[in-house]
């Protein structure tokens, strides 16, 4: 016979178990998709801008043609334009698997003003990339404070 | 009665040690006669303390950042601090001051009034700056814009709003020398200087004690971020930074990390100013940081 204390520790486990199942799934998170679309978008330009900054930093040798083609791929990749990925209630405060600070959404946000900078820091450095190496070294500084000015504003800290 | 006669004695004698041990200190007041500042060379010494990443007002961006109106606040446990306005007003801002003044108040953390400051601002750091470099920063601040901005009080409750009480948090923090005793060559020697007095990176990278005093022998091996729940400043040696010598110093030019992450937070506002320096300075912190004992 099953003891009424058997009975209890196993509802108990079970409770638990569901509870982590519901844990798991929680932490996906409202608006994952959303958020790993952005993210991804965030990786192409890091991808792009590591090969121009091997170059910069002597790492890879420079090569106008591949410096050039990295730069118009970084212009590329930070211009996609999907607002799509950045629903109201996708920042850090609300959703899970984010940095986005709520501040993007509010009514002071000057988020369009930052993307500006960006895509002139990058219009430029795309002009330098094929240019040559002093150029490239050069043009890489204004798009990190871009890049910068909107992280120290709009990205919590780790 | 006689009893009481001791402890009155007692008393004073404890009043007075308060007395000594709390009295703001000063330079010696020739300690600056012949010296003249150079305000171009100034501008770099600007950067490298980093002036203007406490003392522009909140949000201020290019141009604007040089107008050095304060209000800027800083959450510690003991309350918050609002950066006072340094601009070059007369009423509001160190228009009056003499470049003596200016190297009082960074290296002993002591006002023109004879009063104390509060160690937000980083006169721990600040003390081992040169007075040379001080001179020349005070030639460059007053070529600055002018802001009538009044600075914003101190937001800080009993006993912490005794100004003299913290003649003893000096007495415990203050003067203390170098954290690296040894820096064995020229160019980690220069690394020393911007990092342990004018970048004052330890004032967030080290952390601190229970009276807020940064622990040395926890040198710059990161802390929790002042009002913040999971945010840490990193531990910058060599235990936990694994980058190289040109990483760390192309981090401090672009703000790019070797994975091509961007720095945020404050550090990108520290990367506003190295990015100013010249290359070998940007060198000589990442060599500093590389010669820092791991353990």
């Amino acid at each position: 016979m099953i003891s009424k204390a058997r009975i209890s520790v196993a509802a108990v486990a079970l409770v638990a178990m569901s509870g982590v199942g519901f844990a798991a799934s929680h932490s996906q998170g409202e608006f994952a998709r959303e958020i790993k679309a952005r993210q991804a978008q965030m990786t192409l330009n890091a991808f792009n801008l590591g090969i121009l900054g091997a170059m910069a930093k002597g790492e890879m040798e420079y090569d106008a043609e591949a410096a050039g083609l990295a730069a118009s791929n970084l212009a590329a990749s930070s211009s996609i334009w999907m607002p799509t990925a950045w629903p109201e209630g996708s920042d850090n405060a609300s959703t899970e698997g984010t940095r986005a600070l709520p501040a993007i959404w509010a009514g002071d946000s000057d988020i369009g003003a930052k993307a500006q900078a960006l895509s002139e820091a990058v219009a430029a450095l795309q002009t330098a990339a094929g240019t040559d190496l002093e150029a490239l070294r050069g043009a890489i500084g204004p798009v990190g404070a871009a890049c910068g000015g909107c992280h120290k504003a709009y990205r919590a800290e780790e | 009665m006689r009893l009481f006669r001791y402890l009155g004695l007692l008393v004073l004698a404890g009043l007075a040690g308060f007395w000594l041990l709390t009295r703001p200190e000063r330079l010696d007041p020739s300690s600056m006669s012949g010296m003249t500042g150079d305000a171009a060379r100034g501008q770099l010494v600007f950067a490298a303390a980093g002036c203007a990443a406490c003392h522009a007002a909140p949000g201020a961006e290019g141009e604007a950042r040089l107008v050095l109106a304060g209000g800027e606040g800083f959450a510690s446990p003991f309350g918050t601090f609002y950066a006072p306005n340094i601009s070059p007003s007369p009423d509001h801002g160190i228009g009056g001051w003499s470049a003596q003044d200016l190297a009082n108040a960074m290296q002993h953390g002591t006002s023109p009034e004879g009063q104390h400051y509060y160690p937000a601002f980083p006169y721990v750091s600040y003390a081992n700056a040169e007075l040379g470099d001080i001179a020349d920063l005070y030639a460059y601040l007053i070529t600055l814009p002018v802001s009538d901005t009044p600075s914003r009080a101190h937001d800080v409750g009993f006993p912490f709003n005794i100004r003299r009480g913290l003649g003893l948090w000096k007495w415990l923090n203050v003067g203390k020398g170098w954290v690296m005793a040894d820096p064995g060559d020229a160019q980690v020697a220069r690394g020393r200087y911007l990092v342990e007095a004018l970048g004052h990176c330890g004032e967030c990278h080290t952390p601190r004690d229970a009276l807020g005093g940064m622990q040395r022998d926890k040198w710059l091996t990161g802390g929790p971020i002042p009002g913040s729940s999971k945010g840490r400043f990193p531990d910058l040696t060599p235990n936990a930074l694994k980058w190289s010598a040109e990483d760390i110093a192309y981090y401090l030019e672009t703000g790019f990390t070797p994975d091509f992450d961007s720095a945020g937070g404050a550090m990108a506002d520290v990367i506003q100013n190295t990015a100013l320096l010249p290359p070998e300075d940007r060198a000589a912190i990442a060599a500093y940081l590389k010669a820092l004992p791991a353990n």
